[in-house]
């Protein structure tokens, strides 16, 4: 097909697209309750739109990478469309958070309009009428499969990528999307969150609170069941895992949050800022959101120990006390092991946060405050809510996507992102090695990192890239033209070391005259 | 800070900058870095991608505006007209002169051109200088089908970028193969079959023989060798560089087709120096040609020359050849030394070659001993650390395919085809 037959399919099914979007506003207008064909349609024709088009953009062509145009396409290079696509999808996130009665939701009653066009989808799955968030669920876990399988055929040529968008979509729809409305099928009287098991603190930073671990203690053996795995994560597998693997395997192959970044944003990966002040900034954010959820978490359980009803039989001393233990223990092991690989500023970082997290600690513990802080937990955890979860999380971090790129909220915002990454620079097999001297500092790796690492700046050196925030996504080394990176585990020893040069230049085994 | 007279570089490329930058790291000495193409080091090798749209023109600079401050290198973008080495002066175009302690040329090369008839016509030009691409990109909107002379690596790279903007390119090649003084045949020849594949007109054995214009001086077709009409509105002259040594050709410095340097990057002056592509070793390493305009070689002999500068006199001594290269989709990666014709008592090859896939990987040993002397890769990447460490250790052919896959480096996951090569090889050897 030559390129102007193909250019009219394409419009064809952008057309398709725009179809269904405006069978799925439809029910806006008409308040009363939709008819499912509409639904169906919509969802129909919306994913056919996408892959229709993703397909006959990419079949004339040979495999490779497709960048073409990137940087002078008005969508993918915040030109007028680039920011119609924010405005509308930050707007949208806006509503669903703070006004989700004009999407039909009623907190009593039955639910009118767009919600309610989720009815029967719901029904099916669940066997209970839709809210605004199995709405925001059943698109969300659309866009990852449609924009998957856009992925899937722009990257035809990797296997990596294949098998790593195959796992995204494999989570997003099974474990996060299907399997919990599943449950609820099935056990309709046990509370969601007792069978919510990909949870996982501090992604999920309610993990921890009283209502939470409520829900899961009340849930019988399914709650129990995710209380056990929820602590199982955080403990035993995750540490595991992001050892042997590095973040990626979570970040970039199970994360539901990486999976939209993956999918969807990935036409807007090239937009993170590569500038060393917003690194700056990126490093002071995340040890903020550290520092802040792991106090928010420490408050609630110093709340939750302390009210009448603590089931746990731990008092607050022995809680406190061994969280001290802990935290400096954790401190001086990194100190003492590792502080040669850390520059100063990371240094300070770590005493600094050390000393917060122990100082807080021991302040309590000497006080007996009722709270944390003299702050309820209630407040903080309000606040973390709306400023961490909400705002962030949803409107900054996707709305803002054709602005600022796909991966803000991993980059600045998620505290998991924090821990993993933490963990991924001290003490992990993963890197992504740079191939002795092969490197032309063209800075393809650099403008494609989602997470605005500059790694042409490590790969021009001859370096090791070995960096917290990489979430090991592969797309650095698809796009480098000289086959220069390569991600890979490998042992822990030697993975940051800083040649004088890159390899090839045999200059220091001569003597000098 | 000392007030001695400044380190003088002249052109900001990957020699002159590397220079600057390890001599920076090793001394507190002034250091002017001067160049008339642009304020800031931008990578050459990546004009193509801003073209393409993958990147824009600031993506290809490396180090942020404020690295030059904070390092304190002193930069100016001027043209260098010509130097005093008995003053120890360098002459800038704008008539002022510059005191110097040491004078480095990295001055890079230039484009050829034969003197074909037509060649000074609009919508001509070679594609290496920022102001070739500026050019490009103004003349773009008016190019439906291009020309593109000469079948090497920037030849290729431009066919590419031209096509990737919906113009048509015919590409004129004089051998009988794409980039056929570099490349055995069966690699060039996967090479041919892939740029046709890619809708490129590609014509072998083809030669230029003039170009023509229409009345404004617009170029509008040429005519080959064969005496074929091309119809055109643009021609890619592509046909190899030489040196950028023009202004210099009046002074005493020694200079055949570049600025002639000893293995310490010396030239016949005292106290001025020559890196880079417009270097040209008076005594060329062992089996590597006099003048090499790659990257990787100009950046070794920035870092080289910084030792002598700053520290202790090293010579310049680069490791086993690499080099490496992307045409279209297929990556290239080659090693040490792998001839295009080898003579049989010198170097043996031995190649294979997937049956449906661009990969083709071709292995250059000793007839006799079976040393690994090189190796050409197309479709996978290879790990220069391994190589180059076989390269200088005397391992054998059998050797290194048994133990292929620690050489290799692409993705996780890709398929690992040691054992096809493996069991292909010895087929072919074991008696
Ligand atoms: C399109 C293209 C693609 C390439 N791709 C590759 C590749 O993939 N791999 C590879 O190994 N090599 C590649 N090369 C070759 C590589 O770019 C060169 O070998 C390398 O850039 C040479 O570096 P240099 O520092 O010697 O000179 P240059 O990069 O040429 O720098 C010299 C600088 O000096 C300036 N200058 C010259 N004369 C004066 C004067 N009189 N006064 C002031 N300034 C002056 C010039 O304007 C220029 O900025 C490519 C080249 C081109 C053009
Ligand atoms: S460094 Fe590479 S693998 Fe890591 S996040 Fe950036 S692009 Fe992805
Ligand atoms: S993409 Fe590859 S060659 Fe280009 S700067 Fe990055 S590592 Fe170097």
């Amino acid at each position: 097909m030559n390129r102007f037959t193909s250019l009219s399919v394409k419009s064809l099914f952008t057309v398709l697209g725009w179809i269904g979007l405006i069978l799925l506003l439809l029910p806006l207008s008409n308040l009363s309750s939709p008819e499912t064909w509409i639904l169906l349609a919509s969802l129909a024709t919306l994913s056919i739109g996408v892959v229709g088009y993703a397909y006959f953009q990419y079949r004339g062509e040979l495999p490779g990478i497709k960048n073409n145009g990137v940087f002078t396409n008005s969508l993918s290079a915040r030109g007028v469309w680039g920011w119609s696509v924010g405005v509308l999808l930050t707007a949208f996130y806006i509503t669903l958070y703070f006004y989700p009665e004009w999407l039909g939701y009623r907190s009593e009653g039955a639910s009118v309009g767009m919600v309610a066009l989720f009815d029967p989808l719901s029904q099916l799955l669940n066997g209970q009428p839709a809210s605004q968030w199995f709405l925001y669920g059943t698109l969300y876990t659309l866009a990852i499969l449609v924009f998957g399988v856009k992925f899937l055929i722009k990257y035809r040529h990797s296997r990596y990528q294949i098998i790593r968008t195959g796992s995204v979509m494999f989570f997003q729809l099974g474990f996060a999307f299907l399997l919990p409305e599943l449950l609820t099928l099935l056990h309709p009287d046990t509370p969601y969150f007792a069978k919510d098991f990909k949870n996982m603190w501090p992604l999920n930073y309610y993990f921890f609170e009283d209502w939470h671990v409520k829900n899961m203690l009340n849930g019988g053996s399914l709650g129990l069941f995710t209380l056990g795995m929820g602590l199982a994560m955080i403990f035993i597998i995750s540490p595991i895992l992001t050892y042997r693997y590095g973040k990626r395997w979570y970040c970039s192959w199970v994360c539901g949050c990486g999976a939209l970044a993956e999918t969807a944003g990935d036409s807007f990966r090239q937009l993170s800022s590569k500038k060393i002040s917003v690194w700056k900034l990126e490093r002071w954010m995340i040890h903020v959101v550290l520092v802040f959820i792991t106090l928010t978490t420490l408050a609630v359980l110093w709340s939750f120990l302390g009210s009448p009803k603590n089931p746990t039989g731990i008092s607050r001393e022995i809680f406190s006390y061994s969280a001290i233990v802990f935290f400096s223990l954790l401190l001086a092991a990194i100190w003492f092991g590792k502080r040669n690989e850390l520059h100063a500023d990371a240094r300070f970082a770590l005493v600094g946060i050390g000393v917060i997290i122990i100082g807080i600690l021991c302040i309590q513990l000497f006080s007996g405050d009722r709270h944390l802080l003299g702050i309820s937990s209630y407040t903080l955890r309000k606040w973390y809510g709306f400023g961490i979860g909400a705002a962030f999380s949803g409107v900054l971090g996707v709305g803002f996507y054709p602005l600022l790129g796909s991966r803000v909220w991993c980059r600045f915002g998620c505290p998991m992102a924090a821990i993993l990454g933490f963990q991924q620079r001290i003490l992990s097999r993963f890197r992504i090695t740079t191939n002795g001297g092969q490197c032309i500092s063209c800075g393809n790796c650099s403008a494609y990192c989602e997470m605005g690492i500059d790694v042409r700046s490590y790969a021009q050196k001859g370096q090791n890239i070995v960096r917290s925030s990489c979430v090991g996504c592969g797309i650095c080394s698809e796009v480098c033209p000289r086959g220069v990176l390569k991600l890979e585990n490998g042992p822990v020893a030697n993975r940051t070391d800083r040649p004088d040069y890159p390899l090839g230049n045999l200059m220091d085994h001569l003597d000098a005259q | 800070m000392n007030d001695s007279p400044p380190l003088i570089i002249v052109g900001n490329g990957i020699a002159g900058t590397t220079l600057a930058r390890q001599a920076r790291k090793k001394s507190t000495r002034p250091i002017l870095l001067i160049s008339e193409e642009h304020p800031y080091f931008f990578s050459r090798t990546a004009l193509m991608y801003v073209y393409m749209g993958h990147l824009t023109f600031e993506h290809t600079q490396p180090y942020e505006s404020h690295f030059w401050k904070k390092n304190n290198i002193t930069l100016l973008q001027e043209r260098v007209t010509g130097f005093d080495p008995q003053k120890k002066e360098v002459f800038l175009a704008k008539g002022e002169t510059l005191a110097y302690g040491d004078l480095v040329w990295a001055v890079g090369s230039r484009p050829n051109r034969f003197g074909w008839p037509g060649e000074q016509a609009r919508r001509v030009q070679g594609l290496y200088h920022k102001q070739d691409l500026d050019q490009l990109e103004a003349w773009s909107p008016e190019i439906k089908e291009a020309v593109i002379v000469g079948g090497g690596l920037i030849g290729i790279e431009l066919a590419e970028m031209l096509h990737s903007r919906g113009k048509k390119v015919c590409f004129l090649v004089r051998e009988n193969s794409f980039w056929k003084s570099v490349l055995p045949t069966e690699d060039a020849a996967l090479l041919n079959q892939h740029i046709l594949q890619h809708g490129i007109d590609l014509r072998l054995n083809t030669e230029l023989e003039r170009i023509e214009t229409d009345e404004k001086g617009n170029a509008m077709g040429v005519v080959t060798s064969k005496g074929e009409r091309i119809q055109c509105q643009y021609v890619g002259l592509t046909a190899g560089v030489h040196p950028n040594i023009d202004f210099l050709k009046d002074s005493t410095l020694n200079c055949n087709r570049g600025i002639l340097v000893n293995r310490f990057l010396e030239t016949n002056l005292p106290n001025v120096y020559a890196i880079g592509d417009c270097a040209e070793q008076k005594e060329p390493v062992a089996g590597r040609r006099s003048i090499e305009a790659v990257w990787y070689t100009g950046r070794m002999m920035g870092e080289t020359l910084a030792q002598t500068l700053c520290e202790t006199k090293t010579a310049y001594q680069p490791g086993p050849w690499f080099n490496s290269a992307k045409f279209f989709d297929i990556e290239y990666q080659t090693y040490g030394q792998v001839s295009s014709t080898p003579k049989p008592d010198e170097e043996n090859q031995w190649f294979w070659q997937h049956p449906q896939k661009n990969i083709l990987l071709r292995w250059a040993f000793h007839p006799d001993t079976h040393r690994l002397m090189g190796i050409n890769s197309f479709g996978i990447r290879i790990r220069h650390e391994v190589m180059h460490d076989w390269l200088l250790s005397d391992t054998t052919v059998e050797t290194a395919l048994e133990n292929f896959p620690a050489a290799t480096f692409d993705p996780e996951f890709t398929q690992n085809y040691q054992p096809e090569i493996q069991a292909a090889f010895q087929h072919q050897f074991s008696h």
